[in-house]
């Protein structure tokens, strides 16, 4: 009971917190549209002005992935990094489960004991930075 | 390889792009004008570079080996931290870092 008293935390909106979580995991959900996109994108890339002006999914893929960006900047801002890393995580789960559906790249333990060592490691990196 | 290599100089020269983010927001003042500094300026040049390496990268590769890569970049940014901000290495980041690095690792060999 005292250890609540002992903590001179700030006080947490608890509406403000969950508002930071739900825009964090809409952005991860982006970031990996995003990833698609440009992947596709870059399937028929061609270095002239003309054929990128209309390669929709690589312009849609970045612009995306610029919105995805500042989104994130604004939710990291105010919110507890070591709550909000391993939820930004979890863009590298969709990221890889995309690729397997959508993109047809074949699965392998590697690739998922890799992802969920990467998503593990994330998540340690964000409660070691709190101190 | 050539992608990967081009995958991994991506997320070095968008961990420097993160550096001079920081130390041009440290010039902002709440005035429009006080965005236009050099090292912001060089800070989104070097992120929009970057994205041009990973772009290529991504063509001629698995998204599903390349994107994991990407996880890299917290390594650097964590380096140049500890070099130009003198932010100490906790024992967590250490930790983390070495799981990131393992990951990779494991995605690299299942690509």
């Amino acid at each position: 009971m005292s250890v609540s008293v002992a903590i001179p935390a700030k006080p947490v909106d608890p509406g403000a917190r969950r508002r930071s979580i739900l825009l964090v995991f809409s952005c991860t959900v982006l970031g990996a549209a995003a990833q698609i996109l440009m992947k596709l994108g870059m399937a028929h890339f061609t270095l002239s002005l003309s054929a990128i002006l209309t390669n929709y999914s690589l312009l849609g893929g970045y612009a995306l992935y610029g919105v995805n960006t500042l989104m994130l900047i604004l939710a990291l801002r105010d919110g507890e990094l070591s709550m909000l890393y391993p939820i930004i995580a979890l863009t590298y789960v969709w990221v890889t489960l995309l690729s397997y559906v959508l993109l047809a790249e074949p699965p392998n333990l590697y690739k998922n004991l890799g992802i969920a060592t990467i998503v593990i490691g994330v998540a340690v990196l964000g409660r070691g930075g709190k101190k | 390889m050539r992608s990967m290599a081009l995958v991994f100089g991506a997320s070095v020269v968008g961990s420097f792009g993160a550096v001079f983010l920081k130390m041009g927001a440290a010039c902002l003042d709440g005035t429009l004008r006080s965005f236009l500094n050099a090292r912001l300026a060089t800070g989104v040049a070097l992120f929009l570079g970057s994205s041009v390496f990973y772009a290529l990268g991504i063509k001629g590769g698995q998204l599903s080996v390349l994107y994991p890569m990407v996880s890299l970049g917290y390594i650097w940014t964590m380096l140049w931290s500890r070099l130009f901000f003198q932010e100490a290495f906790t024992r967590g980041k250490l930790i983390g870092l070495g799981l990131i690095l393992l990951g990779v690792v494991f995605v690299g060999l299942g690509s």
